[in-house]
């Protein structure tokens, strides 16, 4: 008996050596084990098919967008998205398949959103998505066109006569987790030598509801967002966005690196909207320019020079399709933010540099 | 010697029971630590050419530049992303020892009440156990963050109690001690107290080892130790000072803050595993054979007496095992902190920083690894005194 269990335990020593040395074979640095590592490279491989190909074998485009901020991107109840970002996806979508219902909105956290992108889940982030440089270049994003230029702000209570950042001395906040909104609020506070208390969610629902009881005396995020999001307070006229801008927060478009063709595309299709909105063409009068003599009109609507082709689209009316069935750039704003809407953001900065904004898309040429 | 050795010839190796045992079991080995191998390589290499990221941990030491809510350590956003991990660590730690002390008794407590011959007491404990052991936790605590500590009053309108304790929906404020410079000396007295103590309850035991008689070795202890923690301070000028909390400004100042995000994670933790742990001592007292509370009844031993001395010791055995899974769970489940704003370990590591510096692997090895080691050690605790507790067969 006890000859057999020293054998038992020379067997597992045995076993645990061959398996070690096994082990020392099937690391990558060795090399007689081709056979393995270009197995584990065959996923890697198939990634050289571009984002394009993809999509459209797919039939439609899996855009990564938000369901909870109103104006911008949100689920309702009938289970439709809407907003200022989910009418860019859509425009994709038509610029690709001549049909802005191609579309799939695939809702992310603001902390899960890139991990999605970068394993292929989806397409393109359209997510109120600040454009920093660590997410350009250690997250691997590219940054398309800023669609919208924000700043994080603070709301607070009207009561409580805040009127700069100051005032917040020893106040609690609320914050979104996984933004750049976070950092922001620490560098400006440190900055001002306040010092406050950091109150930190998951998501905007508990956040804002945290500031609605009173949990927190102000609560922080891009202005759009508190703007968007005052309006599901519970009395929404008690409550200011004061006048303090804590970032730039340049929200815009992003996908993976390394499928410049995929970038190309979509920088294109926001470019499209903006240059349609400059030489006055809507989704109302856009036929009425099929006829137009002006080259960069003309250009633009594939009348001339087969722009389409170069970004790869075999439909040489692509942005035609785009202006169609989403407008132009003033079109989709207005129809999600502008003066009919309950946010009535004003332009501001996201007028075209022709009105006093910054909005200035290269020519197509 | 010839026959000896004739019934010593083997068989062939491929029918040789202790060969094959053997062989089965390198089998086993090689399949499960070559899929282990082939996956971690699949991994790297997947990350490598596709993202060309390596597996690296430097980033812990970079500035981690956001600040969080409550720290029981010194933190500010100049500190690393290492300090903010450990930050996140202690806030769970301190949930989970707290919630593991309250649990318990709490779990004791309606244990034993559901065993009572009193209908209504039994009952009552029968029914909240039923209803919070079947309500998932992560409902438990949102309701208990959203449904009631947010509820209370607001900062401005706190309810106070004794001009000492304010009660809002930020949390309970309560009057907290400051260590002054004489506390480091103060400790070295309580060390050399707890010394003396331990001294004097190893020479009562002793004591009552030869003369068959156990003096109260516990009772002496706690007051040799007391004692001389009253005389150091006395003796020593303040060697801590009492910090009442004030209503200023926005938040009340001063004093300890348990914000409302601790209370509402504490207590959803240790109601949810108080109606466990309640479950796993009704099932220990009930292992305790019927003959052993007769013969202590027949000894004319009160119930407490009974409940105490004859089947608490004998039920231990039962319940310490299953009780260390409720531990373990209680600790892991605080990782839900996340849902109502609690900065635990996970909510600072698996999200700000995991978010922060992109580093999905590297964080989740170690946020993986700091609950195994929180969960091994507290098996490996509660597995020391299981050996001590257990029957002893001779």
């Amino acid at each position: 008996m006890k000859s057999m269990r020293k054998l038992n335990k020379a067997g597992m020593i045995l076993s645990m050596v061959i398996g070690m040395i096994i082990a020392a074979c099937m690391s990558p640095a060795a090399g007689p084990e081709v056979v393995e590592s270009d197995e584990a490279a065959a996923p890697a491989m198939q990634e050289v098919q571009s984002t394009l190909s993809i999509v459209q074998e797919r039939g439609k485009l899996v855009c990564i967008g938000n369901s909870q901020l109103p104006g911008f991107g949100f689920l309702d109840s009938e289970g439709n998205f809407s907003g200022f970002d989910v009418d860019y996806c859509r425009a994709i979508a038509a610029a690709i398949f001549g049909d802005a219902n191609a579309l799939e909105v695939r809702p992310a956290t603001a902390r899960e959103r890139f991990t999605i992108l970068s394993s292929g889940e989806g397409d393109v982030i359209i997510r109120n998505t600040t454009w920093t440089m660590s997410r350009d270049t250690d997250l691997g994003m590219n940054f398309g066109p800023t669609t919208f230029y924000d700043g994080q702000g603070l709301m607070v209570r009207k009561e409580s006569g805040v009127a700069t950042l100051q005032d917040l001395q020893g106040a609690s906040v609320c914050v979104v987790t996984g933004t750049t909104t976070e950092l922001n609020l620490a560098d400006q506070f440190a900055a001002a030598g306040v010092s406050y208390e950091a109150v930190v969610f998951e998501d905007f629902d508990q956040s804002f509801t945290a500031y609605d009881e009173g949990r927190c005396d102000a609560v922080t995020t891009d202005k759009s967002s508190l703007v968007s999001r005052q309006t599901t307070l519970t009395v929404p006229g008690d409550h200011v966005i004061i006048n303090v801008t804590l970032s730039k927060e340049p929200l815009g478009p992003a996908v993976r690196h390394g499928d410049d063709q995929w970038f190309d595309i979509v920088n294109w299709v926001v470019f499209a909207t903006m240059l349609a909105e400059e030489h006055g063409i809507t989704s109302q009068n856009v036929d009425s320019f099929m006829d137009s003599n002006d080259p960069n009109i003309r250009k633009l609507l594939g009348l001339e020079g087969d722009f389409c082709a170069k970004i790869g689209l075999s439909n040489a009316g692509c942005f035609v399709d785009v202006i169609k069935q989403l407008g132009n750039y003033a079109e989709i704003y207005d129809r999600n933010l502008g003066p009919d809407t309950v946010f009535d953001l004003p332009r501001g900065l996201n007028s075209l540099y022709t009105d006093g904004g910054i909005l200035y898309a290269p020519p197509v040429r | 010697m010839q026959e000896i050795h004739a019934s010593q010839v083997r068989p062939p190796f491929y029918r040789d029971e202790r060969v094959l045992g053997i062989f089965s079991q390198l089998l086993v080995v090689i399949i499960v630590v070559g899929l282990g191998l082939f996956f971690y390589n699949n991994m790297i290499t997947g990350l490598r050419e596709k993202h060309n990221i390596a597996i690296t941990f430097s980033f812990l030491t970079q500035t981690a530049g956001f600040d969080i809510g409550e720290s029981l350590i010194e933190y500010s956003r100049e500190r690393t992303y290492l300090r903010a991990f450990v930050v996140g660590l202690l806030n769970t730690f301190q949930v989970a020892v707290l919630g593991i002390i309250f649990a318990t008794a709490l779990g004791i407590f309606v244990g034993v009440m559901r065993l009572s011959t009193n209908f209504l007491v039994s009952k009552i404990a029968a029914v909240y156990i039923d209803i919070f052991r079947n309500i998932p936790l992560l409902v438990l605590l949102i309701f208990w963050a959203q449904g009631v500590f947010l509820k209370l009053p607001r900062v401005a309108d706190a309810i106070v109690l004794g001009d000492a304790v304010y009660l809002s929906n930020r949390g309970v404020a309560i009057p907290w001690g400051i260590p002054t410079e004489s506390w480091s000396t103060y400790l070295i007295i309580l060390g050399a107290g707890i010394v003396v103590g331990a001294g004097l309850a190893y020479f009562l035991r002793e004591q009552g080892k030869r003369t068959g008689r156990m003096p109260l070795v516990t009772l002496w202890f706690i007051v040799t130790v007391a004692a001389v923690g009253l005389i150091g301070w006395i003796v020593l000028p303040q060697p801590m000072t009492l910090d009442v909390p004030i209503l200023e400004g926005f938040n009340t100042q001063g004093g300890k803050i348990l914000s409302q995000q601790f209370m509402a994670l504490l207590s959803g933790l240790i109601i949810y595993t108080a109606a466990f742990i309640a479950e796993v001592v009704r099932a220990g007292i009930q292992s305790v054979s019927k003959g052993q509370r007769e013969a202590a009844t027949a000894l004319g031993l009160t119930a407490a007496q009974t409940l105490r001395l004859i089947i608490f010791p004998q039920a231990l055995r039962v319940i310490i095992p299953p009780l260390t899974s409720q531990y373990l769970n209680l600790t892991k489940n605080s990782s839900l902190a996340i849902a109502i704003g609690y900065p635990d370990l996970f909510a600072v590591a698996g999200n700000t920083i995991l978010n922060q510096t992109g580093r999905e692997i590297e964080m989740f090895t170690m946020i993986m690894g700091t609950y195994l080691s929180l969960s091994l050690l507290t098996s490996l605790l509660m597995n020391i005194y299981n050996r001590r507790i257990r029957l002893v067969e001779r």
